[in-house]
């Protein structure tokens, strides 16, 4: 049996389509096998992100409403044997996932794949709490910026009152994904840094990943972070992130300021 | 010594955290609707309804929520001829 994880946030833009893709990539290169679901209906993106935008004919609405099977609706990542990918509907009504459908299509998902990544839309409405729904683990993707911090904070009331795990009255695992990090502005005390956001949402730390240009040209190209030939410190980032994901200690890097001569002798703290 | 503070700049970073900090152990007790300021503001409302005919114009309420205490200040504008008078 598979593990369902769910890639969620609260707010958007903070990197969920991104960080789903880079981790079932980097999950799918260790051989296991990875199906990465995107929940967003009318607004799909994880397609794209995967270069797999012009191969989608049938979609998880469809599946739902028994037009296609489930088999044929996932599509096999080009450069990875093991990576596969079920798009959101663009075109359909979102009210068409329901809760019956849903359920039915984890279970299945589960039975066939090592790991379920369903990539949640924003906000808190029927896409998101569907997407957590049947989760056994989430991944809470956050910005070190105020408004980010907040929604995530909300996203994990929900992820220990709304999902089957916790209506069963069993401890939601949480983790938490620090992306687009700027060491320096955090170093400068421009930018919460990875102590404040953890002291303030007290979850686990999954992994710190920097900001970088390498995300914008990945998906530019369609391609998960994680499969760029000698990918940089966010490639990196990612691929412990899933490391520790499938349980391996793996010792946390925090990304640091690179201080120039000027920097070195001004920029830091004396404490 | 940092060159921020050497202008006279304080970072925001820690405003963001204070902020954030006092905001979310507020929202955190609200979830479901039992904040005890929002609970206490209805309730006194309806016991002054009980007594006085007032109008929402009439009432302001203002609430200032802090780290350690948060204030609740209830002013009512009391009309003479309400028909309330001493026994």
């Amino acid at each position: 049996m598979g593990k369902v994880i769910v890639v969620t946030s609260g707010k958007g833009g903070v990197g969920k389509t991104t960080s789903t893709a880079a981790i079932g990539a980097a999950l799918a290169q260790r051989n296991e096998k990875v199906v990465v679901v995107d929940f967003d209906v009318g607004l799909r993106n994880l397609d794209l992100v995967m270069g797999a935008e012009r191969r989608v004919v049938y979609d998880l609405i469809n599946v739902i409403q028994g037009e296609a099977k489930l088999s044929q609706a996932l599509i096999r990542d080009k450069r990875l044997q093991t990576l596969f990918l079920l798009a959101a509907s663009q075109t359909r009504d979102k009210d068409k996932l329901t809760p019956e459908g849903v359920e039915h299509v984890i279970a299945n998902l589960r039975k066939a794949f090592d790991w379920v990544i369903c990539d949640s839309p924003a906000g808190i409405e029927r896409g998101a709490t569907l997407a957590m729904r049947h989760a056994d683990a989430a991944i809470v993707v956050t910005n070190p910026e105020v408004s980010s911090v907040r929604d995530s904070d909300r996203i994990i009331g929900l992820l220990d009152s709304k999902t089957l795990k916790a209506e069963q009255g069993e401890p939601m695992e949480k983790h938490l994904l620090l992306n687009r990090y700027d060491p320096t502005r955090a170093a400068t005390g421009e930018m919460l840094n990875v102590e404040d956001v953890l002291e303030i949402l007290s979850i686990p730390l999954l992994g710190v990943i920097p900001e970088s240009m390498d995300v914008l040209r990945a998906s530019n190209i369609g391609l998960p972070v994680t499969l760029i030939a000698n990918g940089g410190p966010t490639s990196k980032a990612y691929f412990d992130a899933a490391r520790r994901l499938s349980g391996e200690a793996v010792p946390m890097t925090i990304p640091s300021e690179k201080l120039g001569f000027f920097g070195k002798i001004f920029g830091r703290k004396a404490a | 010594m940092r060159l921020l503070r050497f202008f006279g700049r304080r970072p925001s970073a820690s405003a963001a955290r204070e902020r954030l900090q006092v905001l979310l152990a507020h929202e955190r007790a609200s979830v479901g609707g039992n904040d005890l300021v929002t609970i206490l503001r209805d309730e006194i409302l309806a016991v002054l309804e009980k007594h006085v005919k007032i109008e929402s114009r009439q009432v302001h309420v203002k609430m200032e929520r802090g780290a350690q205490i948060s204030t609740l200040a209830v002013d009512i504008e009391i009309p003479f001829d309400t028909g309330v008078r001493a026994a």
